[in-house]
């Protein structure tokens, strides 16, 4: 269907790009894709990626948890990676920012790049790295300290602010950006701890940008909050994205929709499709993809 | 493509699809019935039946209205998604055409009625010529459709949209012949507009059919061919989707 579809061969370990032909619409209706298939459809690259990935493949001691994925994380665009639990998604997001050297026994090989710098690359700083690409997690986790000093942490140390006006303007834009000024700007010395989970979630959320980074990376943001905090996190992704790579986690089918651009489909460790969300949820070409988003798949 | 045969992990997910389907395709029957039901009323020059084909327009109207809730209720509580989302469109848009076909098998009755139910001396046979062999292509394509949706086949599908264009030439023909007939004997005229009406009918039958031939092809292959020169069926369409 897609005309513009390309198959990645990682089985071969080549990462070598077979373009499907181009033909008439409807003749090319793509193969039937086998259930065993693991090879991963749909076009990988992007115009103009902020992250490319290639032949990525984590192992936790015997455990092969990620398979030889290759795909490029768009600049300025929401991707969202999907999955059933122990497909790897959360593997793979934690590669972006080397969350998974802190896990013993655990081992990355392949190339991860950042506008092309290789972010395992051994000169590499790594807090450094995580500046550039910020987390949020599934649960809230503010510091145990008041709202302005959870955002104004992460300025401090890496020398962001010149001054105490500086910093104050810099954690009032944080709060402004991930919309939740209004609602503290009166009790900024109180604890961070003491917000709702949406505001605290919000709260990781300007404590992540307050760093400047160029790639936010969340992990099922939205699983313990209620659909109106939800929607707000949903609303703030949206905006982000106009300066921010986003790539999100998720297990709502309907987030993933909403928020995302572009949607990848992990199973068992394999990256098996990846495409434009709306052809993902429409129209996916793989039956792996199909019978999980259609809720036939356990 | 990808569509799985497989069940959902909620098993009333589905039942209500199948509810939904079973709703269009009853409704498919009762249609093609009603296309058949008019066209023999006019053959036998049947009041009564034609009769019985406009008072039955209800209930195919009442059953527009029942899978319009069904498709609705799917929307709003499973959120279907992929193939099942396809499927659930298709049958919401299937079913307008459906209930206009109704329409224009309704018309055709009352068209009969209108034509046998007076003083007037019938039309000479003559007239009904080209309403009679349009309508053969018609039902077919009716029946085509409805099978090609009943069976999920999106070749079955390609060649009732395909045969759209010999219905129209038929058309065409039919009309050219009517109007030759008009200028010939303009005692005709009278008759000959209610047989106008009549192929205008069948003809926009035939569109109607055509269309819920696009709602499978987008249905199996997730493509919408609508005002797209359509491929000829090959061994390759054979074998995708």
């Amino acid at each position: 269907m897609n005309t513009t579809a390309t198959t990645i061969n990682s089985a071969t370990h080549q990462g070598t790009l077979i373009v499907a032909q181009a033909e008439a619409p409807l003749k090319t209706g793509p193969r039937v894709i086998d259930y065993n298939d693991r090879r991963t459809v749909g076009d990988i690259t992007v115009p103009d990626p902020k992250m490319v990935c290639r032949d990525v493949n984590v192992y936790y001691g015997e455990n092969h948890a990620i398979k030889t994925v290759s795909i490029d994380i768009g600049n300025r665009q929401v991707t969202s990676l999907i999955g059933p639990s122990g497909c790897g998604k959360s593997t793979f997001l934690r590669c972006l920012n080397r969350m998974n050297d802190t896990i013993p026994g655990c081992r990355v090989t392949g190339e991860i790049t950042i506008d092309k710098e290789n972010i395992y690359d051994k000169n590499l700083d790594v807090v450094q790295l995580r500046a550039r690409v910020g987390m949020v997690f599934q649960k809230p986790n503010p510091f145990p300290k008041s709202i302005f000093e959870n955002i104004a942490y992460g300025p401090h140390i890496h020398g962001l602010a010149a001054n105490k006006r500086e910093l104050g303007e810099l954690v009032e834009t944080c709060l402004i950006k991930a919309g939740l000024w209004e609602e503290v700007k009166d009790r900024l010395e109180e604890a961070g701890t003491g917000l709702s989970g949406g505001q605290q979630q919000r709260l990781c959320i300007a404590r992540a940008i307050s760093v400047n980074p160029e790639v936010i990376l969340m992990d099922e943001p939205c699983s313990a909050l209620d659909p109106i905090a939800t929607a707000r996190i949903e609303e703030l992704m949206d905006e982000l994205r106009e300066n921010y790579a986003i790539v999100i986690v998720t297990h709502s089918m309907q987030q993933a929709a909403r928020v995302s651009q572009r949607t990848a489909y992990f199973h068992l460790g394999d990256l098996i499709e990846v495409g434009d969300t709306e052809q993902i949820f429409t129209n996916p070409q793989h039956r792996l993809t199909e019978d999980y988003i259609t809720g036939r798949f356990g | 493509m990808a569509i799985s045969k497989d069940e959902h992990i909620v098993k009333r997910y589905d039942q209500d699809l199948t509810h939904l389907r079973n709703l269009v395709l009853e409704m498919g029957g009762l249609v093609e019935d009603q296309v058949n039901r008019a066209m023999d009323a006019l053959d036998e020059e049947d009041i009564a039946e034609a009769r019985e084909v406009i008072a039955r327009d209800q209930l195919i109207n009442g059953l527009e209205v029942k899978a319009d809730e069904a498709s609705i209720s799917l929307v709003a509580l499973r959120q279907p998604l992929a193939s099942d989302l396809r499927l659930v469109m298709s049958l919401y848009k299937a079913v307008t055409d459906l209930e206009r076909i109704g329409d224009e098998a309704e018309r055709i009755a009352r068209m009969v009625v209108h034509i046998y139910d007076t003083a007037v001396s019938p039309p000479s046979n003559k007239l009904f010529r080209d309403v009679l062999a349009m309508a053969e292509l018609a039902k077919a394509m009716l029946h085509g459709a409805l099978d090609a949706l009943a069976r999920v086949d999106a070749d079955k599908a390609i060649a009732v949209a395909q045969s759209d264009h010999d219905l129209d030439n038929q058309f065409q023909d039919g009309m050219r012949r009517l109007i030759t007939y008009m200028m010939e004997d303009p005692r005709l005229i009278g008759h000959a507009i209610d047989v106008i009406f009549m192929l205008r009918s069948l003809e926009r039958i035939g569109d109607h059919a055509k269309n819920i031939a696009e709602y499978v092809i987008y249905l199996v292959k997730g493509k919408d061919i609508r005002h797209t020169a359509l491929p000829e069926p090959s061994e390759q369409t054979l074998q995708t989707g």
